[in-house]
């Protein structure tokens, strides 16, 4: 059944953009991650949903875009199209703390703070560690920037014994 | 009688677009250094840096194709990233020679890298400030992604540099080789200068003490020579142009085969 676009407001797509989940990080939606951008419904266009990726190279970009139009679809707005922009650049400020705690749950820490532009010369300072999502011990250290996805790092929690993975701040 | 001989003027070979020209530059570096890193997936000395590099290529990839799809965009012919991608010869390529050399082993692979990002980092940051929106826009977001690889190449440098003498041996001799490439990163021509008077781009001679500096400033730290500016063989040069060594023409043969094999194959 296609809608009237008449009868479509904002909050009913984004209520249904609510229960698209992330393909690598499934607890959170993809409005959560702050992927969605805008919502634009017009009568002559159809509905337009604006999405900025994670990272340039993210391979889970594609699936997200046919999640979107797929679930759009089956609540009723057919032929919604997704079109992405890369300004503002994604930055993990967007991740509300609602979503923070279900990363944490899920095993994942969350995002700490942004490492300031603090100048180029800077640029080979190590950054501290979160807290180990496990056991909330701070004796931890960052194993390696690079995961099993663009966007997370792994590290290694002295207390526990415990590898786990962050959600790298960018 | 006859008519006199029509005067033979040849037509003016057309002014290149400056920006689709430029954009290729972009594109291509990341795109050929993006190739060369994911030959490394599966042959990584240790699971960590064989994640790493590929990582790091899946970025520089993801970054080719942003700014490739832009360069299309740009020139007008109905090419896109993919178009531009597969189906263009070597001589139509753009990238400074540094990236299409052979891997290498894995201090030359470091090494090239290093090098790279820092010339990288040095040059995003200048284009986040394009007059060019849509240009400042990808380089702020490709930023936030150089800057955590330089910090990981950056910190391997330290490791192989001031480390056992068999990875100091090695990746002081990776420099040695790789030194006569890295003027053409800074190497101005009319493209560079004509975008630069617009504020598209920056005056790439003003990167290059921020680029000698932060390089030396790592080498030094790991106990590293940083080799002399007069090298042994010529400076590496014409890349931009579309003069390569002969390993990128192998590069894209691998590259270009299945695309171009199967052309209009979707999948």
């Amino acid at each position: 059944m296609i809608r009237s676009l008449g009868a479509a407001t904002r909050d009913e797509i984004l209520a249904v953009l609510d229960t698209v989940m992330d393909p690598e990080v499934p607890v959170l939606s993809v409005r959560e991650l702050g992927i969605v951008r805008d919502v634009l419904v017009d009568d002559r266009d159809g509905v337009t949903v604006v999405v900025t990726p994670t990272y340039s190279g993210c391979p889970a970009i594609k699936v997200i875009e046919h999640d979107i139009i797929t679930a759009l679809a089956d609540a009723g707005f057919g032929n919604a199209k997704v079109r992405t922009t890369y300004s503002p650049a994604w930055t993990t400020d967007w991740i509300p703390e609602s979503a923070r705690a279900k990363l944490k749950a899920y095993g994942i820490a969350p995002p700490g703070a942004i490492a300031g532009n603090d100048g180029l010369v800077q640029l080979m300072r190590a950054r501290q560690a979160p807290p180990c999502p496990c056991c909330e011990s701070p004796d931890t250290e960052v194993r390696s920037e690079f995961g099993s996805t663009a966007c997370k790092s792994v590290c290694w929690c002295r207390s526990c014994g415990q590898p786990f993975e962050e959600f790298k701040a960018i | 009688m006859t008519s006199p001989a029509p005067s033979v003027v040849p037509a003016p070979l057309p002014k290149p677009n400056a920006l689709f020209e430029y954009l290729q530059r972009l594109g291509d570096d990341r795109l050929i250094l993006g190739h060369r890193l994911s030959e490394w997936c599966g042959h990584g000395p240790i699971l960590e840096e064989d994640i790493a590099l590929a990582n790091v290529g899946l970025d520089l990839l993801g970054q080719a194709t942003i700014l490739l799809r832009m360069a299309g965009e740009v020139e007008g012919q109905g090419r896109n990233e993919d178009a531009l991608a597969y189906f263009r010869e070597a001589v139509e390529f753009r990238n400074c020679q540094l990236v299409e050399l052979p891997k290498g082993d894995f201090a030359f692979t470091i090494a090239r890298q290093f090098l790279f990002d820092v010339y990288d980092v040095v040059l995003l940051d200048a284009l986040a400030k394009s007059t060019n929106a849509e240009l400042a826009a990808i380089a702020v977001k490709s930023l936030k992604e150089a800057r955590y690889h330089v910090r990981h190449s950056g910190e391997r440098m330290l490791k192989l540099g001031d480390g056992t003498d068999e990875r100091h041996r090695r990746v002081q001799a990776a420099l040695a080789e790789l030194w006569r490439y890295t003027p053409e990163l800074f190497a101005a021509d009319e493209i560079d200068a004509e975008l630069a008077a617009s504020g598209v781009v920056p005056d790439l001679a003003t990167l290059k003490p921020q680029w000698d500096s932060l390089v030396r400033d790592v080498l030094d730290r790991a106990t590293l020579t940083t080799p002399n500016d007069v090298p042994r063989l010529p400076r590496a040069r014409g890349g931009r142009a579309g003069a390569h060594t002969e390993h990128l023409g192998h590069l894209l043969a691998e590259m270009q085969i299945v695309a171009r094999s199967h052309p209009g194959a979707s999948w």
